[in-house]
């Protein structure tokens, strides 16, 4: 009877332990996440945070804006994509929304919203609203005939004028009139203005008459999309390629320069307690100089660019893979090894056919896995060196202008990362049921 | 008994075998060569690719290591005062990383229930959780840490967020593998007895994986702690942010450099070594 009273305390006391450290456990990870919030400051975070930005950038990966800009002043008026001097419509040729009647320019924005640049006079036609008149001169600013409360989406000062609507944004100062209409797309993706390929479809470019009299269609078109200069496509696979690049080299040397050395850090291969300790520290330290330093100071060296990356990534990994392969090393089957000795083989050849076929699986398999990851690390370490896609995507974003590029590069990282995935993932699905 | 193997028998055999091993033999020097002339145009073409060629640099690549230490050497009396100013940033580091395992791998432990066979609640959508673990993986971190960046403001919050996105996707592919071998008799126990798809998993999934859970999550958080590191450089804060302060600001800073570079190395080295022997532990007890 005591007995079971004693295993019941026992159990109880069991029980109400485990209790304990259920509810102890979350509540733990709960206050450090509390701490957490309050050290990274997340209640400022709101006010720090510029959604307006987030608005922009969500817009400009999907849509593109075209520029109609009336300089106030010569009376001059510019149709351009984006603003942007390889995306300006020749004077004679404006897209078929924009129309000239001479001095006045008429601008459909669609939906029945119009648009006037006159000589004097500037008028936006707002379906539901009316017609807002502004009169841009350098002497008196500009004047409306806008009176009384006027809604949130029209801003008037005395020297500006700005009216967004669904359709577009209207700005007007005394120096310049300037419309926006939004299209939904990435824009001039294969063609700029300046090619004569803007406008055509494929299948004219394929069986159409030749458009460009001294080159043929496919050529040209390939031309004139592969250097485009506002999306600039070659640059681009350049780029994509060298961060490959940098993942290739930097995984396969590393795996070069680790497998002799693993053999030197491995116990059954080198019974001399010293050079192993040594070799295995060696290791430790490589690996644990992060890659973020090792970036640093052979920048420094080498100066930016792949080279660089596809060091930093050798050096950090050859620590990582002398120590996995040692491993490796040292779960081998010593039989193997004694049956090619027993032959007579010298030590080399023992090597060879004894040792490289049992860890064969192992290497390969981690240094392909290691390329995939590599592949996205070579990204971050682009762009710190300044060497393929990462540098391109930084630049992309730190002139903050053109989303819709680093939409693209952003899709083209996943792409190229998975495609890295994949590919590693066949090679090792077949080299591993190979050997 | 030679005779009785007539040599017309054996002949086409073994000549047979000496074919097929020198063609294997070709095809392995094949594979090799190649690899050896990828490598070898690879470097050549980033070498000329590179701002300083690797011979030319080669000589110097001890010579910034050795300004470092020659200065943070001659100003040794400063280093704990450094030591002490960054200590902050590691421990903001450590805490992007921290908090972005935890985060990624709660997600990841859900996407990995949803995306197992025998365990998801619906079982026409694993595809569609494993493609979205693929994507999530495929981003890499610093993609989503720029963007945000430029939304939320420098800081260590959009540091954590995309470290946090990776690891849900990382994490929870390694953790549905686990989730493959998990036992399912528990399971259809726990069901058997009327409990609903969270009971069944939380009693009868969890307390068999928790362990192996355990160990990968240790293993992302080392990497994570590098990752946020390497972020701070582009401006999410933490001990990669100062050194990209310390390293900008021309010369004369080198001795915070090098305090920074020993923070950084010493927190990698500890956390490593600590999550090795957690790891092991874990496994060993699993096994025992």
């Amino acid at each position: 009877m005591s007995d079971t009273a004693v295993l019941k305390r026992g159990a109880v006391g069991l029980i109400g332990r485990k209790r304990l450290i259920a509810f102890a456990f979350p509540g733990l990870v709960l206050a450090y996440l509390a701490y957490v919030a309050i050290a990274f400051d997340v209640a400022g975070l709101a006010e720090r945070a510029r959604l307006d930005n987030g608005r922009t950038l969500l817009a400009d990966s999907y849509s593109y804006k075209t520029h109609v800009t009336r300089d106030n002043r010569s009376g001059e008026v510019t149709v351009a994509i984006e603003g942007e001097r390889k995306g300006t419509y020749a004077a004679d040729a404006p897209p078929d929304w924009v129309e000239r009647k001479g001095a006045r320019t008429q601008i459909d924005l669609g939906d029945g919203h119009l648009v006037s640049f006159g000589p004097e006079m500037v008028s936006y036609n707002v379906p539901g609203y009316g017609l807002i008149e502004a009169r841009p001169s350098v002497s008196a600013g500009v004047e409306t005939n806008l009176t009384g409360p006027l809604p949130d989406w029209i801003s008037l000062s005395r020297n500006r004028l700005a009216v967004t609507t669904e359709a577009g944004r209207l700005t007007v100062t005394r120096n310049r009139s300037e419309v926006f209409r939004y299209f939904v797309g990435w824009e001039l993706f294969f063609f700029t203005l300046d090619s004569p390929y803007h406008g055509h479809s494929a299948a004219s470019l394929l069986f159409g008459p030749q458009i460009d009299p001294d080159r043929s269609n496919l050529a040209g078109a390939w031309h004139d999309f592969w250097r485009n200069p506002m999306w600039r496509h070659a640059d681009v696979a350049w780029a994509l390629f060298e961060t490959v690049l940098m993942a290739f080299l930097g995984t396969m040397g590393a795996a070069l320069v680790a497998l002799p050395l693993a053999f030197l850090a491995a116990r059954n291969f080198t019974p001399v307690m010293a050079i192993r300790f040594g070799i295995r520290r060696v290791f430790d330290f490589v690996r644990g100089v992060d890659g973020l330093i090792w970036t640093i100071v052979l920048a420094r060296a080498f100066g930016p660019g792949p080279m660089t990356g596809a060091l930093a990534i050798l050096f950090t990994d050859s620590g990582t893979f002398g120590k996995m392969f040692s491993e490796a090393l040292e779960n081998v089957d010593r039989r193997q090894i004694e049956g090619v000795q027993s032959t007579g083989a010298p030590l080399l050849a023992r090597y060879r056919f004894g040792v490289i076929p049992q860890i064969t699986p192992v290497l390969l398999s981690q240094a392909l896995y290691y390329l995939e990851s590599n592949t996205r690390s070579a990204t971050v370490i682009g762009a710190i060196t300044g060497g393929g896609i990462g540098l391109l995507l930084t630049q992309a974003i730190i002139t903050q202008k053109d989303w819709e590029e680093v939409s693209y590069y952003i899709v083209l990282i996943v792409l190229m990362v998975s495609a890295m995935d994949w590919i590693s993932g066949i090679l090792r699905r077949r080299l591993i049921r190979g050997a | 008994m030679a005779d009785s193997f007539p040599a017309p028998r054996i002949d086409p055999i073994r000549s047979r075998y000496l074919d097929l091993v020198r063609r294997r033999q070709l095809y392995s020097g094949l594979t090799l060569t190649i690899f050896a002339v990828l490598m070898a145009s690879g470097f050549g073409l980033a070498n000329d690719r590179n701002a300083g060629g690797f011979l030319d640099g080669i000589g110097n690549i001890f010579a910034f290591p050795a300004n470092v230490i020659e200065e943070a050497a001659a100003k040794i009396a400063d280093m704990p005062a450094n030591l002490l100013r960054f200590f902050p940033a590691l421990v903001e580091t450590v805490n992007i990383a921290a908090v972005s395992t935890l985060v990624g791998g709660t997600a990841g432990f859900a996407l990995a229930l949803l995306s197992t066979r025998g365990l998801a609640p619906w079982a026409l959508a694993i595809p569609l959780f494993r493609r979205a673990m693929d994507v999530m993986r495929a981003v890499p971190e610093i993609v989503i840490a720029l963007v945000l960046i430029y939304v939320l403001g420098g800081g260590p919050v959009p540091a954590m967020i995309a470290i946090a996105f990776h690891t849900a996707g990382a994490l929870g592919k390694l953790f549905s593998e686990v989730n493959e071998n998990a036992d399912l008799k528990p399971v259809e126990g726990l069901a058997s007895v009327g409990a609903g798809w969270a009971q069944r998993m939380w009693l009868g999934v969890v307390p068999q994986v928790a362990p192996n859970y355990l160990s990968y999550a240790l293993l992302r958080f080392e990497i994570n702690i590098r990752a946020s590191a390497i972020l701070g450089f582009v401006g999410a804060g933490g001990l990669g942010y100062e050194l990209k302060n310390a390293m900008s600001w021309g010369q004369g800073r080198f001795d915070q450099a090098a305090a920074i570079f020993l923070l950084l190395f010493a927190a990698i080295v500890v956390f490593d070594q600590l999550s090795s022997h957690v790891r092991d532990r874990l496994t060993k007890g699993a096994a025992a």
